[in-house]
């Protein structure tokens, strides 16, 4: 079965892709243009009812919030591909305590930035220049921590690359490219090892091919 | 005789109050350490070695130290399996993923405008903080939009993830709860005839009616 997922361009849903390239699943982009509002379609609110991407159809199976999904590939496919949860219930734990890092602590801010600086001239919302400064410095106090996790640890959740990790890939290329704000990665030592690591896995450089950012 | 897991913070922390939650609904013993945030014991040196980000809750079990309350929850449920309330993070990879689904849409669309809410409302009065009107009217406007969602959702489905409780309706109580208790906000789930009746069922569960009285206890 060819597991679909709709709004390959966008970046929430290249967490999905790139966890099933790692699985060694195969997969099928379907477009939808968040540009021209199709997320608001009644046919697509049917699948997802918040009206965000990516939202999967496995046959009839429909699941929705990337994070989820890739939990539920990760594990379906435990045995097959790279292990991106851990060996143990103790590794998954720190596994899932750096994913929900990703979610609440790092992606809110660089989904400000993005929204602002890469999205608001397209989307007719105006550009918000203190969202900008706050976004920018709460990310700074974030990665100053995940500096001083990544001297510790080679990948967030311990000596092994995971979901967690693989989470970041997204947002980060924005933030490192059409964000332009490059040199919060490069300026920290162990964030910016990190990040050329988990960006130069063939999975990522692969999802980036087929799908590139929309901007 | 296992040593009880340790939770740190205070119990009236919405997060702290998810994992009391569950560690309840999973008859897991455990010990609350209390963490004084009035007096910035969660900035110390000492905690921010279990919590880097200086926020609360940390947890332990045995060597295994964790924060995040939703990464906390699932690992209590997947270490402590046979114990308590089984089917509370799913008993198979379908129910779990549909569970995972709405812990994530609690985090990324309940969680943020209702947290705004709750502080503006619940705890800024007592802080003696100025209230944000315009933040308030634009979060109440979000919420009520997620919450008609959730509306149809409960019309087809008895819990949020199917048809028995789980780790998804049960990361919904803590904010719920002060927004219908003490934030004056209990109209928002009312005037929805299947929000309400879910909230009444989730609400009135042994297990959240213990972390309410420890809530209570500690002030």
């Amino acid at each position: 079965m060819v597991v679909k997922v709709y709004g390959p361009v966008f970046a929430s849903p290249k967490r999905v892709l790139v966890c099933l390239v790692e699985k060694e699943i195969e997969f099928e982009g379907v477009p939808l243009d968040l540009l021209k509002g199709e997320h608001k379609d009644p046919e697509f609110l049917k699948l997802q009812p918040f009206g965000t991407v990516p939202v999967t159809q496995d046959g009839d199976y429909v699941l929705y919030e990337s994070r989820a999904i890739m939990r539920y590939y990760a594990e379906k496919y435990k045995s097959q591909g790279t292990d991106l949860l851990g060996k143990t219930v103790e590794e998954r734990g720190q596994v899932e305590n750096w994913l929900e890092v990703e979610a609440h602590n790092f992606d809110p801010h660089v989904f400000n930035l993005t929204l602002h600086v890469m999205f608001s001239s397209k989307l007719g919302i105006p550009r918000d220049e203190n969202v900008i400064k706050e976004s920018e410095e709460k990310l700074s106090r974030v990665l100053d921590i995940y500096e001083e996790r990544l001297s510790k640890s080679k990948y967030l959740a311990g000596d092994f690359f995971s979901l967690a990790d693989l989470s970041h890939l997204p947002f980060t290329q924005y933030l490192v490219g059409p964000i332009g704000k490059e040199y919060m990665i490069t300026s920290r030592k162990h964030v910016n090892a990190w990040w050329n690591d988990i960006s130069s896995r063939p999975s990522w450089q692969k999802v980036l091919q087929l799908y590139p950012a929309p901007l | 005789m296992a040593t009880p897991v340790k939770v740190h913070g205070p119990p009236l922390s919405t997060a702290v109050s998810r994992v009391l939650a569950c560690l309840i609904e999973k008859d897991v013993p455990f010990q609350l350490i209390p963490v004084n945030m009035a007096k910035g014991e969660h900035k110390s040196p000492d905690f921010l070695k279990i919590q880097p980000f200086g926020q609360v809750p940390a947890f332990q079990d045995e060597a295994t130290s964790l924060f995040e309350s939703r990464a906390i929850c699932r690992y209590i449920c997947e270490k402590y399996p046979e114990k308590g309330n089984k089917g509370l993070y799913g008993t198979n990879p379908l129910a779990k993923a549909s569970i995972d689904q709405w812990v994530e849409a609690e985090g990324q669309s309940f969680n943020p405008p209702s947290s705004v809410l709750v502080f503006q409302l619940a705890f800024a009065p007592r802080m003696k903080l100025k209230q944000d009107q315009s933040l308030i009217s634009q979060n109440e406007a979000k919420l009520e939009k997620v919450l008609d969602v959730y509306d149809k959702r409960l019309g087809e489905s008895r819990f949020l993830a199917g048809d028995d409780f789980s780790l998804a309706d049960l990361s919904h109580l803590p904010n719920a709860h002060y927004l219908v208790n003490a934030a004056e906000r209990g109209e928002l789930f009312t005037s929805k005839k299947n929000v309400e009746r879910w909230w009444g069922e989730i609400s009135s569960r042994d297990s959240w009616k213990k972390v309410v009285d420890m809530q209570k206890q500690s002030t």
